[in-house]
């Protein structure tokens, strides 16, 4: 019988919806005897404890805080005592930014196994395999954790369909550890004001990247985007260039293509990054010049070819 | 005053490559290696606080790899960084993300830095993971994926912004020495001048083995292992041929299709 924590993310009181992915991902390994259990820190974290007991949890540990701010070295301090005490076999935690903090601290204060990113899990006899990509994507690697009797993963969100249902998970109340914190939250700066543009709600996106290489290349696919009735998207480079507002930037930084049925990439090689935000999409459509880009490999069509001569041929169909 | 800024040299794949005869790595003969598109940003963050301190600050350049990692460490110092640190040991080939932060966290010791920066994550393996555990390990503040950064030498706190999903920042204070992932965008790094890069030849590096750091290959034990590595089934596009004209009538036309028109 073996124990399965997993580590739940909020933001502002609101819990970070990839944490029932986490789940997911943890039940992938619990078999009959073993009890999972999620913690969560929070000002109010008896609020969130409903939306805490889906199908598989056995247990949610609730842990008041002086406020929903992100404090890494409370979340440390809360799993490594946690850890300590239940030895888990494993902790699991959503690859988000605030885990991307204090998760990979926390497993070396334990000593404990540690991956990050993990797109599957699983057992075989007592050993835990993570797999993870490599060398941008081109390969996968099998992980395993030798001589470990914890392992701390964080799992790649929008991958496990997040956990549904419901439970009737005991509810353990734990006390805060004393822990210096060096981090203070000031403030928020929200996205720059998005002017109407609307890619979470688009379902035809025209998106270009890198390829269209200088800011005065950019306003012919402003234009194409509007003929064909698209919204122009983008990767990241172009908007951390200041050639397209961020509003419209595709990916894990940016916006998630949620109701996108069509998209055409232009110019975007397709990084895993870009790849979180649109490879979901039932029809995409990629433009580039370099036959082996990663884009092509989630493509339905590929176009090995110069996206400035298809954007301007493609204006005499619109 | 002091910024420690840790680098990695990653690999690039070749298009087509195999596996290495044990099947856990791809057979080395099928890479390039290139300096971390992150660290470019973390170091050109460090030397702008530098310049801005009128050179009150010395930027220290430190890498984890073989003689080959050198030449991520020279294209750091040929942007203006002072002098560097490799450090290597054949035992060290398979280091994961905690094995290297054990090894940085004794050259953090040894340098005693006013800052560590590191790249938010890595173009060949993302862990991003390194920097953090690096902070773990030596009981720093520590704050990952930040993308603006106010501090200036001397400064007892610095403010950040994290950069969150979705495009939301947070702002922060953080308590300074500190352990900083840094985030592209956050500049623009600067090329390095020809003058540079012949100055980065001459630069002081000190090479460095475990024993030097008084760490051994047990001490600095992975925290896992890789089992297997193999090249995902992969989707293929189905590639449109022809013309530049054909190629685009047929997109129009799948687009006209796709959009019920």
């Amino acid at each position: 019988m073996a124990e399965i924590l997993v580590v739940a993310g909020q933001r502002d009181g609101v819990l970070h919806p990839a944490t029932l992915e986490a789940v997911a991902a943890a039940r992938t390994v619990k078999t009959g005897g073993d009890s999972l259990a999620v913690v969560i820190i929070s000002a109010d974290p008896d609020g969130l404890a409903g939306a805490l007991s889906v199908e598989g949890v056995d247990e949610v540990i609730t842990v008041k805080a002086g406020s929903n701010d992100f404090q890494p070295e409370l979340v440390e301090a809360v799993v490594v005592a946690l850890a300590q005490a239940r030895e888990p076999s494993l902790i699991a935690t959503a690859h988000s930014v605030d885990a991307w903090s204090f998760a990979p601290s926390a497993a070396v204060m334990l000593g404990s196994g540690f991956a990050s990113d993990v797109l599957a899990l699983k057992s075989e006899g007592s050993d835990l395999i993570a797999t993870r990509a490599g060398y941008a994507e081109k390969v996968l690697v099998d992980l395993e954790f030798p001589g470990r009797e914890t392992t701390l993963l964080t799992i790649r969100t929008n991958v496990f369909e997040p956990a549904g249902g419901s439970s009737m998970p005991k509810l353990t109340a734990m006390d805060a550890p004393a822990c210096e914190t060096s981090l203070n939250h000031l403030g928020w700066k929200e996205p720059a004001d998005a002017g109407g543009i609307d890619i979470p709600g688009s379902d035809f996106i025209l998106s270009i990247g890198r390829g269209v290489s200088d800011e005065g290349n950019v306003e012919q696919f402003l234009e194409l985007a509007d003929e064909m009735g698209a919204t122009l998207g983008c990767s990241r480079p172009v908007a951390d260039n200041g050639w397209l507002a961020k509003a419209r930037q595709v990916g894990q930084s940016g916006q998630l293509a949620a109701n996108c049925r069509l998209y055409i990439a232009m110019g975007i090689s397709g990084s895993v990054q870009h790849q979180w935000g649109m490879k979901h999409i039932e029809n995409i459509v990629a433009v580039n010049t370099d036959p082996e880009a990663s884009i092509f490999s989630i493509a339905r069509y590929g176009i090995v070819g110069d996206m400035f001569e298809i954007a301007e041929e493609l204006e005499n169909h619109f | 005053m002091k910024i420690l800024v840790a680098v990695k040299q990653v690999s690039v794949l070749d298009d087509e490559f195999e596996m290495r005869d044990d099947g856990r790595d791809v057979d080395e003969d099928f890479f390039e290696k290139d300096l971390n598109e992150f660290d470019h940003f973390a170091v050109e963050e460090a030397l702008l606080i530098k310049e801005a301190s009128g050179g009150e600050a010395e930027v220290v350049i430190v890498t984890v790899g073989d003689d080959d990692a050198d030449d991520a460490l020279r294209t750091a110092l040929a942007k203006g960084a002072e002098r560097g640190v490799r450090v290597w040991d054949d035992s060290l080939v398979d280091a994961d993300s905690v094995t290297i932060a054990k090894v940085l966290a004794k050259v953090v010791e040894r340098e005693d830095p006013d800052m560590v920066f590191t790249g938010a994550q890595s173009v060949d393996f993302g862990h991003a993971a390194t920097g953090m555990a690096l902070a773990g390990l030596l009981g720093w503040p520590h704050a990952a994926v930040v993308s603006k950064l106010d501090f200036k030498p001397g400064d007892e706190n610095a403010t950040i912004h994290r950069e969150l999903e979705g495009g939301l920042e947070e702002i922060m204070s953080v308590t300074c020495p500190a352990v900083l992932s840094i985030q592209l965008g956050i500049n623009q790094p600067r090329y390095a001048s020809l003058r540079g890069i012949r100055q980065a030849r001459q630069k002081p590096v000190d090479e460095l083995d475990l024993s030097d750091l008084g760490l051994s290959a047990e001490t600095v034990k992975a925290a896992s292992r890789v089992r297997r590595m193999y090249a995902p089934e992969r989707g293929q596009a189905e590639i449109i041929e022809g013309s530049v004209a054909e190629q685009a009538a047929r997109l129009a036309e799948i687009v006209k299709e796709l959009r019920g028109a």
